[in-house]
């Protein structure tokens, strides 16, 4: 697509533009990794302030910490059931910690301000490649979390409750990640799409409430990314009678 | 064209696949690692702590609560015993004092009744005597009367 054909000097459409890194004989999205370094330096920061000094009475970080700690344990726990919750949440827990800060970083900051020779700055989580990561890390996890638990009685769960199940699970272990990465990254592009588009086309006032619509799908996209692979792992873990 | 690009058919497009997935599944996990160990581990253990020590204490506090009650009930009782003990102690002290008294009042009486009865006796005595004492005067007197009247003659 590259540029319109009329530029604005402080809105300009780039979709499927990257800056690229060669590495020997690989090729990375350069500027995927430099927004999620600054979305892992920010939640490492965040998480090494806050459990500096920490006390039975909560101050400060740690308030929000805890919270995090215990919005997280709660949705590991009804997904993934009381036995294997703990094993988990910490992958759980990442999942969505990344995966909102990726989104509310990529709404929030200005990162056209920083001008790169090619592609722009924006959401890690707008790049396919990050989001059908984050889905093969979930499809890995849910086969080792019932290999592990149940051995191959894991298998089981192919034929539970009658072997005419057997191709449809099949199918689904295909369109598990296929789904999860697909709803992550067209969200969250579209999202960024509809608000550049916005700008360019109207560059003031209209694009707001998209932008806060913007980050209210971010974090509901975070907790359903979060919510689906505690569920996926909690189906994989679950003991059939 | 467009559609081309878009799908990353050679160079770009938002289709395209390359070491940019392994390496971010490798950081990821890195992370579920380090945040592990940085925030989940911790604060878990702050919170868990803090969740048995909310229970321990409420456990204490109603166990320290149940013993208060038995104590108050306790010492309720023994206030009443106390009462009691308290009411006998007065009734006796009552009965006893009126005992005393009673005693002493008949001590008295009695010893006025004697000391008048004494009293009674001696003046019944001393009246005999001087009776006694009258007969034998006047018996001297006549007697005296008659020995001069005798005399003269």
């Amino acid at each position: 697509m590259g540029t319109l054909p009329f530029v604005l000097p402080f809105a300009e459409l780039e979709v499927g533009q990257h800056l690229y890194w060669q590495i020997g004989s690989l090729r990375l999205h350069g500027q995927v990794f430099m927004t999620s370094w600054i979305v892992i330096g920010a939640l490492l920061a965040l998480v090494v302030v806050g459990t500096q000094k920490m006390e039975r009475d909560p101050r400060g970080v740690q308030n929000l910490l805890e919270f995090l700690w215990d919005y997280i344990r709660d949705l590991a726990r009804t997904q993934i059931g009381e036995k294997a919750y703990r094993d988990w949440m910490p992958f759980i827990g990442t999942l969505f910690l990344f995966i909102f800060v990726s989104n509310w970083g990529g709404a929030l900051v200005p990162w056209r301000l920083i001008k790169l020779p090619s592609g722009e700055l924006g959401a890690p989580t707008a790049d396919i490649n990050t989001t059908v990561a984050l889905a093969l890390l979930v499809s890995l996890s849910y086969f080792y979390a019932g290999l592990s638990r149940k051995g191959l009685r894991y298998f089981e769960y192919y034929v539970h409750p009658t072997p005419i199940m057997l191709p449809f699970k099949i199918v689904e272990d295909f369109t598990k990640p296929l789904s999860l990465s697909f709803r992550l990254f067209g969200n969250i592009l579209a999202d960024e799409l509809v608000v550049a588009v916005l700008v360019f086309l109207v560059p003031l006032v209209l694009p707001i409430p998209v932008m806060f619509l913007g980050l209210f799908t971010s974090a509901i996209q975070a907790l359903i990314f979060a919510t689906l692979a505690a569920y996926y792992i909690g189906e994989a873990v679950e003991e059939h009678h | 064209m467009t559609s081309l690009l878009l799908f990353g058919a050679t160079e770009g497009g938002l289709f395209d696949f390359d070491a940019t997935l392994p390496l971010m599944a490798v950081q990821v996990v890195l992370l579920t690692f380090i945040l592990n160990a940085l925030f989940f581990r911790p604060v878990g253990r702050v919170v868990e702590e803090r969740e048995g020590y909310v229970i321990n204490t409420r456990a204490e506090a109603k166990k320290r609560l149940a013993e208060v009650e038995k104590l108050e009930a306790e010492l309720r009782e023994q206030l009443k015993e106390a009462r009691q003990a308290a009411q006998k102690l007065i009734n006796e002290a009552e009965q006893d004092s009126d005992k005393l008294y009673r005693e002493a009042l008949a001590l008295a009486t009695a010893e006025a009744n004697a000391s008048r009865e004494k009293a009674r006796r001696e003046i019944d005595s001393q009246r005999e005597s001087a009776l006694n004492q009258l007969k034998v005067d006047s018996e001297k007197l006549g007697d005296l009367i008659v020995e001069r009247l005798l005399s003269v003659k």
